[in-house]
């Protein structure tokens, strides 16, 4: 996949390696009692080749995956739709707004004991969850993208005959991408981050489901397993919307190279 | 019979409009910034609210949305659609208006030869020139055959010799399509160089609509006066070529060299403002400097108008009141005056050198 290579570290990779030779170092040399509470990378590595092989990883990492993607997904095109209703709709921006600037500020987890009381301890409460965290930032990104659309563009599109609707899909909403790209991009990452915390509270499968059970066993080795996981999944969603952002709006950017 | 006509026309920026432009005719709505100008053109296109009438072949259109009043507009930023390369952007008119693939193709390929871009139709906006994005922004207009082009200060953001070069291109085109054009400007020498008429707006009224050299010698009030600086108009009896993009012009005795490579100058004008003033002999070659004699002093506000006289010619130089005091003029006094080359205004076009008999 091209996007990978926009992943691809180069010399980032020195002080990665640097960092993971030191660790290597003071777990070996014992400077912490015994293994237990840094075990060295190498073990690590192997606890992860172990988990992988015998599917407890692929299963935790699925089943969080599928969270992520469900919420993520009916989050996103929630926040695109109301965004540009609201942004190109000044009745519709007016009669909102107020509700969203009410909602946006409560911090995702605070969600948890209400959601786990109104829809209980299923897989919908990590969805949930992440629907909620992903609705609101699409949403701020897209109403601005859409308000951001300078005038002119719109006034020349009428001009050409275009219909308020055929304006709003072929200039507003093409012209705004690249803000509601920023919200995807940065939300992506989020994502991951909030479905650890529902996982870890309350849901018995996923890689935060995993990482409790390896606190309770005092398994350090397993919990930076999920650790670096969490990481490169992190990094691959917030890379994948940057690669798609720059593949979309890079042709008509201000630096884009022409290709006769 | 006039083809758009304005009745009463009046919004946040204009006051009671009446103008009345005719069928094919290239009229220049003139004034300074802020005189209600764009929102006048805006108003025609439909984009801002207004009250009174408007009527395209006296049919109102005052009910008729933006995108069904059938007008090419021009935007001073020109509006290209980024996201779109420039062979979909003159398109764009035409896929909305559903023509078959093979119907705008054929059109978009018209346009592109029509204003000699065909080079340019894979490549987006971002990468053109400003006058490639001028070209472009002009063929997108035209696709759909407007029976009225709009022009918003189409060149304020270009450089002289590639304004000049556009301004003649474009007139050769509205003459050819026969299209009805409203193109606002500011400047008072564009608007003489390409107008069949000029009408100046002042704080949101029309002051005065006429042909330029009639603007120019006949303003119907003091504000228009004002406005226009009733510049020094010229009549040449030769002009030669010299160098590359230069001509000398002799005007009476007068002899000034200026920056032309076109064809023969009829007449040249330079504004008041432009006549720079010396008590001392200038330093180097004497091209466009002469010895003038004070005929009158008229002080206007923070400015003096000295009506001087240069060899056989009468002409009005305008200069700052303090400029004025250091000079201590009188009339009578001798003194130098410098035309700067690029400043002298070209008049090359044939009927602008007919009598003026027709001039109430």
């Amino acid at each position: 996949m091209k996007f990978l290579k926009a992943i691809r570290p180069g010399w980032g990779l020195l002080p990665v390696a640097i960092f993971l030779a030191l660790w290597e170092i003071i777990a070996r040399i014992d400077i912490l009692p015994g293994n237990l509470l840094l075990p060295p990378f190498s073990e690590v590595v192997a606890e992860f080749y172990r988990l992988s092989m015998n599917g407890v990883l692929g299963e935790n990492l699925l089943s969080s995956l599928i969270r992520v993607l469900i919420g993520f997904c009916a989050g996103s095109i929630a926040g695109v739709v109301t965004g540009t209703v609201m942004g190109w709709n000044r009745v519709a921006d007016r009669a909102f707004n107020p509700l969203i600037s009410l909602f946006y500020p409560i911090p995702i987890l605070g969600w948890i004991p209400l959601l786990m009381l109104w829809i209980g301890i299923n897989e919908m409460l990590p969805i949930t969850l992440i629907f909620i965290c992903s609705f609101f930032p699409v949403l701020y990104n897209t109403i601005t993208g859409i308000k951001n659309v300078d005038k002119d563009y719109i006034r020349a599109a009428r001009s050409l005959g275009a219909s308020d609707m055929k304006v709003l899909t072929t200039v507003v909403i093409p012209l705004a991408l690249p803000n509601i790209f920023t919200g995807f991009r940065l939300e992506a990452g989020m994502a991951w981050r909030v479905i650890i915390a529902a996982e870890m509270v309350a849901i018995p499968t996923g890689i935060g489901a995993l990482l409790m059970k390896a606190e309770s066993l005092i398994r350090i080795d397993i919990i930076i397993v999920c650790l670096i996981v969490l990481a490169i999944m992190c990094l691959i969603s917030e890379k994948f919307f940057a690669y798609l952002e720059n593949r979309i709006t890079a042709r008509w950017s201000q630096h884009a190279v022409h290709n006769p | 019979m006039p083809f758009i006509t304005l009745k009463h026309v009046k919004n946040f920026a204009c006051r009671s409009v009446d103008l009345e432009i005719r069928d094919k005719e290239f009229l220049v709505l003139l004034g300074p910034n802020g005189s209600g100008k764009t929102t006048l053109l805006n108003a025609i296109a439909g984009h801002v609210e207004y009250q009174g009438n408007i009527l395209f072949d006296e049919i109102s259109i005052d009910r008729t949305p933006a995108s069904k009043r059938g007008v090419g507009y021009l935007f001073q930023n020109l509006a290209l659609f980024p996201h779109l390369d420039i062979a979909a952007n003159i398109a764009y008119s035409l896929k909305v208006k559903k023509w078959s693939q093979q119907k705008i193709r054929e059109r978009v390929g018209e346009l592109l030869e029509l204003v000699n871009i065909k080079h340019l139709a894979s490549r987006y906006p971002a990468n053109l020139s400003g006058g490639e994005k001028q070209r472009v922004a002009l063929a997108r207009a035209l696709a759909a055959s407007p029976e009225v082009l709009l022009l918003d200060e189409p060149m304020s953001s270009l450089d002289e010799q590639t304004s000049k070069y556009l301004r003649t291109e474009l007139k050769r085109l509205q003459r050819r399509l026969g299209v009805t054009t409203i193109y606002v400007t500011h400047d008072l020498m564009e608007a003489v160089n390409i107008a069949d008429r000029m009408a100046i707006v002042l704080e949101g009224m029309i002051e005065q609509v006429d042909e330029p050299e009639k603007m120019l010698f006949f303003p119907c009030n003091e504000r228009v006066s004002d406005f226009i600086g009733a510049p020094n108009i010229l009549d040449c009896d030769y002009c030669k070529s010299t160098a590359q993009g230069l001509m000398e012009v002799g005007c009476g005795e007068l002899k000034l060299v200026v920056p032309h490579d076109g064809d023969t100058i009829h007449k040249i004008a330079i504004l008041p403002r432009h006549v720079h003033v010396s008590g001392d002999k200038p330093r180097g070659p004497m091209a466009n400097s002469f010895m003038a004699k004070v005929t009158d002093i008229m002080p206007r506000n923070d400015m003096v108008r000295l009506r001087i006289e240069v060899s056989d010619k009468e002409m009005v130089a305008e200069i700052p009141y303090h400029f004025y005091e250091q000079l201590d003029l009188a009339i009578g006094k001798e003194i130098y005056v410098i035309v700067r080359a690029r400043k002298i205004r070209v008049f090359e076009y044939k009927n602008l050198s007919a009598d003026k008999t027709g001039v109430e």
